[in-house]
């Protein structure tokens, strides 16, 4: 069997979030839920909040990804995020917080409330909240 | 002649100016190192986003999105990115004469102002501020830039403005930087795409994108838009701290020479004065002999 392994690379416009040979990685996208060993077609696809899951040969790796597209190819994906967040780096109560609110406005369905918005907050909250478990 | 004392003066007042300039140089040149380390470190995600795009323009050549058409109203946003501060040479006017000297209507403009400099020279000629946000250029973040172009592209989703403008400084090298004036949106079919061309590797691969050519392409080119902004403002600061390096380095030299030449002076006055004084005791002595 070939090499079940490829090359994974996440970049930020700040800076390169990870890169290193990984078995498998998942994560949302606007079509559904994606997950990904080495060989896969080629094709770009949009991501939408959700948590990314690295399989490594050395375990699980889990960030909160909020924003982006990426590209795939046989032996190489490159994730261009615009937002992606460590565990280490949420904040889980304002993540809490950040649901709630989102749920109250979704709920209260007001004509001042820009529903869309509060869709994605709410998307992005329980996206950290996830990856922190 | 001036006095000795007033050249002594003046001299001093030069030394101290010459201080603060170098000082304001040295300055500059960490900054400018921190802007370009911060350029280098953004540039694996600008050259992914340029291909990306690319290939999804030349596979979708005709797609119906306001992005890509073009749009009835002549009214037109442009970013202007200038610095808050002074003592930069001519990077402040330069970006402004961009604008200024273009074929632009002035009524037809919406400026969004980032950089103080910039708004007040535009304000001045009676240009119209949409907004500024001049907060960006001491500190941004990715997602700043995102939040602009959200709103700015909003309205022109909205059909109040047709086309989006960048006004900013393009930092070539140390010495170099060239003011430019771009075209952010609508990306019409016969434009170059912006982004650096350097090793394109064309492999032929043949690249699905999932949603559809169409959909993708609605939803990247609002982020590739604010990643070149992003990318400008990174620009835009390297070039402001190089443009004042150069400027404090002239002004660091102009103030070495002018010490110079007023130590020069000093010295003759002196000399000058040694000499009338001589004259005036030898004179004295004769008149008593």
């Amino acid at each position: 069997m070939a090499d079940t392994t490829f090359h994974l690379k996440v970049v930020t416009p700040e800076r390169i979030f990870f890169e290193a040979p990984v078995e498998m990685v998942e994560f949302n996208t606007t079509e559904g839920e994606l997950g990904i060993y080495a060989n896969h077609v080629p094709l770009t696809v949009i991501v939408s909040p959700g948590v990314l899951t690295i399989t490594t040969s050395e375990g699980e790796k889990k960030a909160a990804l909020h924003a982006g597209f990426a590209e795939i190819l046989q032996d190489k994906v490159t994730i261009l995020a615009e937002l992606i967040e460590w565990p280490g780096e949420i904040d889980e109560n304002r993540a809490t917080a950040a649901e709630q609110r989102a749920r109250e406005r979704i709920a209260a369905r007001d004509d001042g409330v820009d529903l869309d918005r509060a869709e994605v907050a709410l998307k992005r909250a329980i996206a950290r909240i996830q990856a922190l478990k | 002649m001036a006095s000795m004392r007033d050249i002594k003066r003046r001299r001093a007042g030069v030394e101290s100016t010459g201080q603060i300039t170098k000082a304001m140089k040295l300055v500059s040149t960490v900054k400018l190192q921190r802007a370009k380390e911060r350029a280098l470190r953004s540039k694996t995600y600008f050259h992914s986003m340029y291909l990306t795009v690319k290939s999804l323009l030349s596979k979708s050549g005709n797609v119906d999105s306001v992005y890509t058409t073009k749009q009835e109203t002549s009214q037109k946003a442009v970013i202007v990115i200038t610095s808050n501060r002074g003592l930069a040479g001519g990077y402040n006017s330069n970006v402004v004469k961009l604008i200024t000297q273009s074929d632009f209507k002035k009524e037809d403009l919406d400026i969004y102002a980032i950089g103080k400099k910039g708004r007040e020279l535009l304000e001045r000629r009676g240009y119209h501020i949409e907004e500024e946000m001049s907060d960006l250029m001491e500190e941004f973040e990715y997602a700043d830039t995102m939040k602009i172009c959200e709103r700015i592209t909003h309205r022109l989703e909205k059909g109040e403005i047709g086309e989006i403008y960048l006004a900013y400084t393009n930092f070539k090298n140390t010495v170099s930087h060239i003011p430019t004036l771009i075209k952010l949106l609508p990306i019409l079919p016969e434009d170059e795409l912006i982004g650096d061309d350097e090793d394109d590797d064309d492999d032929d691969l043949i690249m699905n994108f999932e949603p559809e050519d169409t959909d993708a392409l609605k939803m990247i080119i609002p982020k590739y838009v604010s990643s070149l902004l992003y990318g400008a403002l990174i620009e835009a600061t390297a070039s402001e701290n190089g443009a004042r390096m150069q400027a404090m380095d002239n002004a660091t030299n102009n103030a070495e020479e002018m010490i110079a030449s007023l130590t020069l002076k000093y010295n003759r006055a002196r000399q000058g004065s040694i000499t009338q004084e001589l004259t005036e005791i030898i004179a004295g002595a004769e008149a008593i002999s």
